[in-house]
This record gives structure tokens, C-alpha cells and sequence, in this order.
């Protein structure tokens, strides 16, 4: 029986897929000049991975953390935040660049309570650089709340990993 | 009054020919329901029934935990409104009341005649006439379960509202895909209403159930559009820098309620839908959101951290006296009071697990109606009886729905993806 459910189950999230992408026209108003801007995925670009063999033009960020994380239900930053801020805002110093500040929460608590988290998340991490000194006109902030969770389960350890704010 | 639980009721509405997304589950139902016989009903028109009138009835009835309906295949007779009714032989199989129904079409669509018996009294008790629109044979249906629910129970029947949730997948290539969609309150005839490759969230109805309003971050950041069901039309009301959300029409329709950060943190606003102007109402460094309107339009009720934990407050528009309204536990957050003001529902965190909680603010009395640890977005059924809300179940969001006084249960698993944030439609 158990079995069998769960066949039913997965044939049904099969047919789902079929569904959605034969009746995706039909009955929406599909949002017109949808703007699938930058941020998709969560690629981070700023410098993991970039082993390229150095030619003198070297991402200046490569090799900083660029997503720094918080304590549950808290925006104050911890000591090696702090320290890795630090290093981003010398590079950023020297050679300036827009950022965008994107803050996340983890999935408890209500929605529009964790996008207010993290904008407050996001907000503090912009405040330390402006106080080292990166220019305020230069970073942009913005919460996507519980929407956009780096791991999609309901752990401590996931939870850990989406109370964050990446930097862009 | 429902002490005992029934919790063996697993009934499946698994139809295997539709493609609904949403299946019911009861899951709790009251120790002794009603005994119902729904009558296959006579369509007099020759071929076949555009819709299988007295197995939708029989759902619906089922569904609401107040009420056991009958199988056809257990019946002795099939009378129809006007023929002579045996009412031993339904007494005899503990039928409390019998509902016989024919169907017709007619120029303008379907006309239904349905009959309520009581079997106990042995007396008529409802003849109507039911009218609907050619292709809405299930709202016709629905239509008499709520009559009859109405007529046993004296509460409104929410057999035909509607609700909207969104949705999150992931496409075969990969990317993700939000959705907002409308179904029937039982998740059936689920449609698309918006889909977009970023968030969308925080859906909510007009007034008069016409348009919604949600947020969505297509532009790259978070803006409120509303837009109309019938047409699709849309309209884009903000665009601040920083958070625009919660969005909650004032009963009136003529205002949107929101939460704002543009002046540095979340403040809520309220807007005038038609000259686009805005007010601010809440001053505080804190966090203030999720505004929700009393039902005379003279106050929100909202949730701030501003007491250092998030509480929920009421504050008067006019004079913008501001009073804090739940003072047990450590959290409690996004508001929804019932449309005749008496109940507050709530997300309300105990012992770090998060539930929906039920205030009633006549006795000032607050009950814990799930049990289920990740609860969130409760929504209140126009009739003032059930509350939906979105929940976790083995290791998705689903939508699950509680009577207000925790008796009666049911889930809405879908077959695939995330399901959150339901709304349900005010009438």
C-alpha cells in the first residue's frame, strides 16, 4: 500500500511536470516584459573558482568570502564577518565598484517579518562598509526574505546556511 | 463539543482523471457526523450529467468533518424531488437526512431542483431551484452543498469560494518557477494567475473578490501589483527602493495597506488605490508589517518587534492611538482577523515551534489549533469557521486548513512543488 502510494505519488509528479509546462499558456496572463534580471541562481562570481593563471589582471576580489552569516533572529554582525568586511572593503576602496547586498532569513517565522530580517541583515552589513569607508551610492540593498533559501530543507544546519547575506 | 477525535477518516479525493493539483486529505472529522444520503440526481435532459452533481455534493459535505454521506452504491432507492420517499428504508441505514435532485439545461444554463428530507421528522425541509452557467455544473453543485450545509449546521457554506496560493518548482532545465494560482476551495480547476522566474508572495483578495494584489520581484526588486482576475489586466502600484510588501485592501476597497522601508526601516502605509497618494501611519525604528484591516476600515492591526519581540498591534487611523493586542508567548505575527472582527489568527511560536494560534477577542481567550511545527499565513474562510494556512509535510510546504475551534482537519498535498501562502476568497 505504502508502495504503491508512493508510485502514485511519483507518477503524479511526473504528469505535474507534464501539466505544467502543456498548460503553462493557457489560462495565465503570462507577465509581460518579465525582467529575469541578474540574479538568477545563486552563482556568486565574485572570484570562487577564478584559478585562472594570473596575467596581472586578477579579480582584486578573488579569494574573499562574499556571503557572510548570521545567528537566528539576529542582524549584528559576528567577529569574522567583521574581519572579512574588512578585507572587502579595502578592495572595494581601491578599486570601486556597485554592490548589491542581498539578505536572506531562515524559513521559520512569517515571511514579510523574514524580508524585513533580512533587510535589516543586509542594512548592517552595508552600514560596516560605509563606515570603512565604501562609498553609500555605490551599494544597493535588497531582502529576499525566506524565498530564495541557499538549502531547501528544514535542519538546523540549512537553517544556519540561509540566515545570510551575499554580496554582488 | 469535540472532544473525541476520529482520526482514522484518511479520505482520499484523489480523482485520477483530473488534473488537479491540490488532493484532500480529512484528517480529523467530529465523532458523530451527520448521516447523509445525497441521491444520484435524474438530469432530464437525456445523455449524460455534465457533472456528477450528488458525488460533488457528497465530497463537499464529507470534507467539512460535520457530515458522513451515504455511497450510492449503498442505497435502496433513487427518488427524485416530488416522487414518494420510503423513509423507513433510510432510517433503517441511520440516514439522518436524504437530498433528492434533478438537473436540467435550459437556454440560459443548468437549473437544478434539489429537496432536503429530514428521515427522523419525516419532513421536507428545503426545496430550491439552483441556477448556473452551462459549463459550471460543479459551481451549481457546490451551490447545494452550501444550502445544505447551511440548512443542517446554521453556518454559511464555503463550498464555492476560492482560493490562491502560490506555488515553487523547478523546471526540467533547472530554474525555478514561482506561481500564483486559483483553485476552487477544494483545490480543484487550479489555475495560473501569474508566473515568473523570481519571488512572488504575499497574495490577497479585493473586497469583492475581482482582483488580487501580491508582491512580485520581476523588476529585479520587490514591487505590489494588483491585477484582475477576469481580464488579467495588471497594475504595477509601487515602486520603492527597499522592501514593498504585505499589501491588504481596506474593506472598502478604495485603499491598499503596506508595509514600506522606503525612509530607512518598515513602516506601514496606506495608499489611496486611485489618486496614488500615501500616508504614513507608523513611525518606529522597529519592524512594522503585515497590516490587516478591522472590518469597519478604521484600524490595522500589524506586526512590530518594536516591544523588542514581534507582537501583534492595533492602531486607529485616525487618531493613530496604537494598542498592543496578544501578550502570550514570544512571537506572534501576520495578523488575519474574520470578517465580523471576533477572531484573530496568527502565527504564534511556543516552545520554538511555530503555530497557528486563534484569539478570540470578545472573551480575550487565545487556543493553539495545529500541531505541526512550521505553520504559517493563516487565512479565514468567509464564513468565520475554518482557517487555512500553509504548513511542512514530509519535507514539502503544503496547505493544511483547522475549524477555529480545532475540531475539524484536512491537508491539500500537492503532487509536486512547494504550496504556500493561501488566501481565501471573501465570499
Amino acid at each position: 500500500m505504502k508502495i504503491m502510494f508512493k508510485y502514485l505519488a511519483l507518477s503524479f509528479l511526473i504528469s505535474g511536470f507534464v501539466a505544467c509546462s502543456s498548460t503553462s499558456t493557457q489560462d495565465s496572463n503570462s507577465t509581460d516584459g518579465m525582467n529575469s534580471s541578474s540574479s538568477s541562481a545563486s552563482t556568486s562570481g565574485v572570484g570562487a573558482g577564478s584559478t585562472s593563471v594570473s596575467d596581472g589582471n586578477m579579480d582584486p576580489e578573488a579569494g574573499l568570502e562574499s556571503t557572510f552569516y548570521f545567528e537566528f533572529d539576529e542582524s549584528t554582525l559576528t567577529a569574522s564577518t567583521r574581519a572579512a568586511l574588512d578585507a572587502y572593503a579595502a578592495v572595494l576602496r581601491s578599486s570601486p565598484r556597485n554592490i548589491r547586498l542581498e539578505g536572506h532569513a531562515d524559513e521559520r517565522g512569517t515571511r514579510e517579518y523574514n524580508i524585513a530580517l533580512g533587510e535589516r541583515r543586509a542594512k548592517s552589513v552595508a552600514d560596516y562598509l560605509i563606515a570603512s569607508g565604501v562609498s553609500a551610492s555605490r551599494i544597493e540593498t535588497i531582502s529576499y526574505g525566506e524565498e530564495r533559501p541557499a538549502v531547501s530543507a528544514s535542519t538546523p544546519s540549512a537553517w544556519a546556511q540561509n540566515r545570510r547575506v551575499e554580496l554582488k | 463539543m469535540f472532544q473525541r477525535v476520529a482520526v482514522g477518516i484518511v479520505f482520499l479525493f484523489v480523482s485520477l482523471v483530473s488534473h488537479a493539483q491540490l488532493t484532500i486529505e480529512i484528517t480529523q472529522g467530529i465523532d458523530r457526523p451527520t448521516q447523509i444520503a445525497v441521491v444520484p440526481f435524474r438530469w432530464d435532459d437525456g445523455g449524460s450529467a455534465p457533472e456528477n452533481f450528488a458525488s460533488v455534493i457528497s465530497e463537499d459535505l464529507r470534507r467539512s468533518g460535520l457530515f458522513n454521506a451515504m455511497s450510492a452504491s449503498n442505497m435502496l432507492s433513487f427518488p427524485y424531488p416530488g416522487s414518494t420517499i420510503s423513509f423507513r428504508d433510510w432510517r433503517i441505514t441511520d440516514t439522518e437526512y436524504l437530498l433528492t435532485g434533478t438537473a436540467r439545461t435550459t437556454a440560459d444554463g443548468i437549473e437544478a431542483v434539489i429537496e432536503l428530507h429530514n428521515v427522523i421528522s419525516q419532513n421536507l425541509v428545503m426545496r430550491k431551484t439552483v441556477y448556473g452557467g452551462h459549463n459550471n455544473g460543479r459551481d451549481v453543485a457546490h451551490r447545494i452543498a452550501d444550502l445544505v450545509y447551511e440548512t443542517v449546521t446554521g453556518i454559511p457554506g464555503i463550498f464555492g469560494t476560492k482560493i490562491i496560493y502560490v506555488t515553487d518548482g523547478t523546471m526540467m532545465d533547472g530554474s525555478k518557477r514561482y506561481r500564483l494560482m486559483l483553485a476552487d476551495q477544494d483545490g480543484a480547476r487550479e489555475q495560473i494567475i501569474t508566473e515568473s522566474s523570481q519571488p512572488l508572495m504575499s497574495p490577497t483578495w479585493s473586497p469583492d473578490g475581482t482582483h488580487v494584489a501580491y508582491v512580485s520581484f520581476e523588476t529585479g526588486r520587490p514591487a505590489i501589483f494588483t491585477q484582475e482576475l477576469g481580464t488579467g489586466q495588471r497594475e504595477q502600484l509601487t515602486n520603492f527602493r527597499g522592501i514593498n510588501g504585505a499589501p491588504s485592501w481596506s474593506p472598502d476597497g478604495t485603499k491598499m495597506a503596506m508595509s514600506l522601508s522606503k525612509d530607512g526601516n518598515p513602516e506601514i502605509y496606506v495608499m489611496d488605490i486611485a489618486s496614488k497618494t500615501f500616508e504614513r501611519i507608523t513611525n518606529h525604528f522597529a519592524i512594522d508589517t503585515e497590516p490587516n484591516w478591522t472590518p469597519d476600515g478604521e484600524n490595522l492591526v500589524f506586526t512590530s518587534d518594536r516591544g523588542g519581540r514581534p507582537q501583534i498591534y492595533q492602531i486607529n487611523l485616525d487618531s493613530k492611538r496604537l494598542r498592543r493586542i496578544t501578550f502570550e508567548g514570544d512571537y506572534n505575527a501576520r495578523p488575519r482577523l474574520s470578517i465580523d472582527g471576533r477572531y484573530l489568527v496568527m502565527v504564534h511560536r511556543r516552545d520554538g515551534q511555530y503555530h497557528i494560534a486563534v484569539q478570540d477577542l470578545e472573551l480575550d481567550r487565545l487556543i493553539i489549533v495545529t500541531e505541526t511545527s512550521l505553520d504559517e499565513s493563516p487565512t479565514i474562510a468567509p464564513n468565520s469557521a475554518m482557517v487555512m494556512y500553509a504548513t511542512k509535510w514530509q519535507g514539502r510546504g503544503i496547505l493544511s486548513a483547522v475549524s477555529l475551534d480545532a475540531g475539524i482537519k484536512y491537508r491539500l498535498p500537492a503532487q509536486a512543488g512547494d504550496v504556500r501562502e493561501p488566501a481565501w476568497s471573501p465570499k
